[in-house]
């Protein structure tokens, strides 16, 4: 862990747009001409950007356009695939999660992930899924305290009276939309201060995925979330900030424009963003 | 109407020839059991009970040639599986991949060597190495401790039912390791992701999501590798002594397995209740590869899907 | 107790976790080092102890008897090219045949059984193959030891190689290419002799090779049915020799010379084996063992 430069007095931008979602001192995400590569193929180009904490910001724009690549490295799962670099910086709250010593193990610790397609651990029981984590980071606790957690993070995913009775069914044995927040409850039950969510309704039914965005706009009070999605009204619904990124002619991701999201979408500060949300392509 | 013809004897030509197959089963389960059944017949189920071994007599128990299988086979699944399943997973989650297709390709070469030259090699190079050094170490290190030390007790040969387990491990080794890396291979990169998303190390990745989902194919490949072992005859009949049937608690003991047991003895089945005896060995053979491939087969299909020749 | 418990554990629990997982990875890295070892063990002690055998007498001559100086495993060679060659003769057919009828044909119920069938018998312990030949035909039906009988029990052993082969590779040919051929008109069986089995030719000859590799590395069912040979010979109706039968034959006898000249034959089978199985998948390498 290594502290940074004393960060400047001088506001950005970013936080005189949006004072009101920043609590903490200093945004929760701070990426650094973030740079990603998967083999040689240069995936996501020099995004610099500050994330406030306690709040959803979006990510959107066409596929290919680096988004998913960009919300791994946050977590530095994007380094897992073969062949996967990252240069840049990525800080979490004052510390650069590529900094040398920094224990990937750590970062991924404290920085939850839920993936587009629901992977709950089909070996483990609903319980055992929700307490996976916290039994990895060797949390041992005596049965009722373990119930207790298990329980609290089921109704932060707006599962437990759903599932409180199948408490020790497979975690493979409910419905996608059920599979999904039972993927966030896992996520939580670790107790980040960062949720990221990758297109974590696009393969749920229209139903699902209006809890989903329900579920999400509750969380931001207690965390700060960075969800990445193709669909355009679900980024308006709920999140606060909106980043849109596109892949220029040379392939590579780059971020176009961020900002407060009901301005994004309304007057839209470049082109390519208009055409974007305005259906011209994507 | 001469197209209709040419297929009628093509399709007949065909199905006729490719029905030999399930008829050849078929008859050489049939053919086998009437060949044996002087032998069923005389000795019922004290075939399997009683280890007297006696030709001049007439008198049958294949007692102890089942525990010599039996002791070999366990040998051999205790010492492969391990080595064979961590092999599996390191090539499938830790090496780069260029070097584990390499590593891969190496052990499959081990599943090319025919079993004679596994047999030439046990009794030329793991015979004396087990009778100069590893057995009397065996014998004075953990012989001395009870329970198991009965299992390193009496004298010290080389060719005997540990060697023979021990070759037998070397043998399996590659279709174990095969099986077990589809099988792993197959596990879903979603779970992998999700445990490495909540912060596991790898190998609280493998242990807590890979292998849990492996499992019932991993039990599956340990299956076909015991039947491969079970019927193995030219490996271990070469080192596992064949001289004694007295069962003991000693693994040193120079014992048959039945497979050995038929090569030693075929050329002398003279009377008839001999030759049905040993037929009926093999029959008991026959019976366990036909019901544990089935089974074997049955799980790593659940994981996996349909297996690509590798039990060939 | 509280959440940052969760969020933080103690450096203990981390360095218990990270000291875990180098743990597992060296004992990973071990198993995988444990399995290429002893195979380039296996390999080394053959070229060690083989090489020194061959030389051309080796090659051409037949075993003298124990205590003279010499000889060669000529007969072996030669018993074993005979006994593969008429094992492929009676397995390569019904294999290519039963392949044709599973994945050509197609008739539901028994495709499966033929399919079922050849698995089984693929499962079936080498040595349970030779008793069955054994008791039809050498005690049977022909009543003698011989090289028919042997190249029978072999002949078993391989159909299920050809077939499962075979089937593999008539799958990858693709669909459009038959549905082509029956829409101009082709009858069913000309699509297949003329269409299908042409353009799986390459396949379909390694899957015969292969199996033919596989069948001339067994020893168990010549044992009981060919029986071995000191002599030349053609005779199928004769015991004959086989390079597998005449290593254990020197193995399990007390002689050092004998010794090397096993090692000496067990090296001719594995490097005939090794480079007609390699080379060919290096040829065809959509067709898997």
């Amino acid at each position: 862990m290594t502290m940074t430069a004393a960060r400047p007095t001088t506001t950005t931008p970013q936080q005189e747009a949006a004072p009101e979602a920043s609590l903490a001192a200093g945004p929760a995400i701070r990426t650094e001409r973030l740079n990603a590569w998967y083999g040689t193929t240069h995936a996501v180009g020099d995004v610099t950007l500050e994330i406030p904490g306690r709040s959803v910001t979006a990510v959107i724009g066409p596929s290919g356009c680096g988004k998913s690549t960009l919300l791994r490295c946050l977590n530095r799962m994007h380094e897992i695939t073969t062949g996967a670099r990252v240069a840049g910086q990525v800080f979490l709250g004052n510390e650069d999660i590529y900094w040398q010593g920094t224990d990937a193990v750590e970062v991924r610790g404290r920085v939850g992930m839920v993936f587009q397609r629901p992977n709950p651990f089909p070996m483990m029981s609903v319980y055992e899924n929700v307490a996976a984590g916290p039994r990895l980071r060797g949390w041992k606790r005596t049965r009722a305290e373990m119930d207790e957690m298990v329980e609290r993070n089921l109704r932060r995913a707006a599962l437990w009276d759903e599932v409180k009775d199948k408490l020790r069914r497979s975690g493979a044995a409910l419905s996608g939309g059920q599979q999904q927040r039972l993927c966030i409850a896992r996520a939580l039950a670790t107790d980040p201060a960062i949720l990221l969510m990758d297109e974590p309704a696009s393969a749920l039914d229209p139903i699902a995925t209006y809890k989903i965005e329900e579920l999400v706009r509750e969380l931001a009070d207690e965390l700060t979330i960075v969800i990445v999605t193709h669909n355009m009204q679900q980024a308006s619904r709920v999140s606060a900030r909106t980043a849109f990124m596109l892949a220029g002619e040379d392939g590579v991701g780059r971020l176009v424009e961020y900002g407060k999201t009901d301005e994004l979408f309304t007057t839209p500060r470049d082109e390519r963003t208009e055409a974007y949300i305005t259906g011209r392509f994507g | 109407m001469r197209s209709g013809r040419g297929d009628r004897i093509f399709a007949g030509g065909v199905t006729g020839l490719a029905l030999i197959v399930p008829l050849t089963l078929a008859g050489i389960t049939l053919l086998m059991v009437e060949a044996a059944w002087p032998s069923i017949s005389t000795y019922g189920l004290g075939f399997l009970l009683s280890s007297t071994w006696d030709p001049v007599k007439e008198i049958f128990g294949a007692a102890a040639y089942l525990y010599g299988t039996l002791v070999t086979t366990a040998i051999a699944i205790i010492l492969a599986a391990p080595v064979a399943v961590g092999a599996a997973i390191f090539l499938v989650e830790y090496a780069p991949r260029r070097l584990a297709g390499t590593l891969s390709f190496l052990i499959e070469v081990l599943a090319y060597i025919p079993s004679i030259v596994y047999g030439l090699w046990g009794l030329f190079v793991l015979v004396p190495l087990f009778r100069e050094n590893v057995e009397p170490f065996l014998q004075s290190t953990l012989g001395v401790l009870p329970l198991i030390g009965g299992l390193f007790s009496g004298p010290v040969g080389g060719r005997d039912l540990l060697v023979g387990g021990v070759i037998l491990a070397i043998m399996i080794l590659p279709l174990l390791v095969a099986v077990s890396r589809e099988v792993i291979a197959a596990v879903p990169t979603a779970q992998r992701e999700g445990m490495l998303g909540i912060g596991a190390t790898k190998w609280e990745m493998v242990r807590g999501a890979v292998l849990p989902y492996a499992r019932v194919g991993i039990v599956g490949a340990i299956v076909l590798g015991v039947a491969r072992a079970f019927g193995e005859t030219m490996a271990v009949t070469l080192v596992v002594g064949n001289s004694s049937t007295a069962i003991t608690s000693s693994l040193f003991v120079p014992g048959y397995t039945m497979a050995s047991a038929i090569a030693n003895q075929f050329v002398e089945a003279s009377g008839q209740l001999y030759f049905s005896a040993i037929v009926e060995i093999a029959v008991l053979l026959l019976i366990v590869a036909l019901i544990v491939n089935t089974l074997a087969r049955l799980l790593i299909r659940r994981v996996a899907g349909t297996p690509q020749g590798f039990a060939i | 107790m509280t959440a940052a418990a969760i969020a933080s554990p103690s450096w203990r629990v981390r360095r218990r976790r990270r000291v875990a997982d180098t743990i597992m990875a060296v004992l990973l890295t071990a198993a995988t080092a444990i399995a290429i070892g002893l195979l380039l063990l296996i390999l080394g002690y053959l070229i060690v102890n083989g090489l020194p055998a061959l030389n051309l007498a080796f090659f051409t001559e037949r075993p003298k008897p124990f205590g003279v100086e010499g000889g060669g495993v000529g007969p072996a060679i030669v018993g074993t090219l005979i006994v593969s060659a008429v094992a492929g003769i009676i397995a390569i057919p019904i294999g290519i045949a039963a392949a044709i009828f599973v994945t050509e044909l197609r008739p539901g119920r028994w495709g499966a059984i033929v399919r079922f069938a050849a698995e089984l018998i693929a499962g079936l312990p080498s040595i349970a193959v030779g008793v069955f030949v054994w008791s039809f035909l050498v005690r049977g039906l022909l009543g003698r030891y011989s090289a028919i009988a042997g190249a029978v029990a072999l002949a078993v052993i391989m159909i299920p190689i050809v077939a499962r082969t075979t089937e593999e590779v008539l799958r990858l040919v693709p669909g459009s290419l038959r549905e082509a051929a029956l829409a101009l008109g082709a009858p069913r069986w000309r699509v297949v002799m003329r269409v299908v089995l042409p353009t799986a030719r390459a396949g379909v000859a390694t899957a015969a090779v292969l199996a033919l590799a596989r069948a001339a590395g067994e020893t168990a069912p010549l044992l009981l049915t060919a029986l071995g040979n000191l002599f030349f010979s053609t005779d199928l109706l004769r015991p004959i020799a086989a390079l597998p039968l005449q290593i254990y034959q020197y193995a399990a006898s007390p002689y050092d010379d004998w010794h090397a000249k096993a090692w000496g034959a067990s090296l001719i089978l594995v490097a005939v084996i090794a480079l007609v199985s390699f080379a060919l998948r290096a040829f065809a390498p959509r067709v898997s063992r």
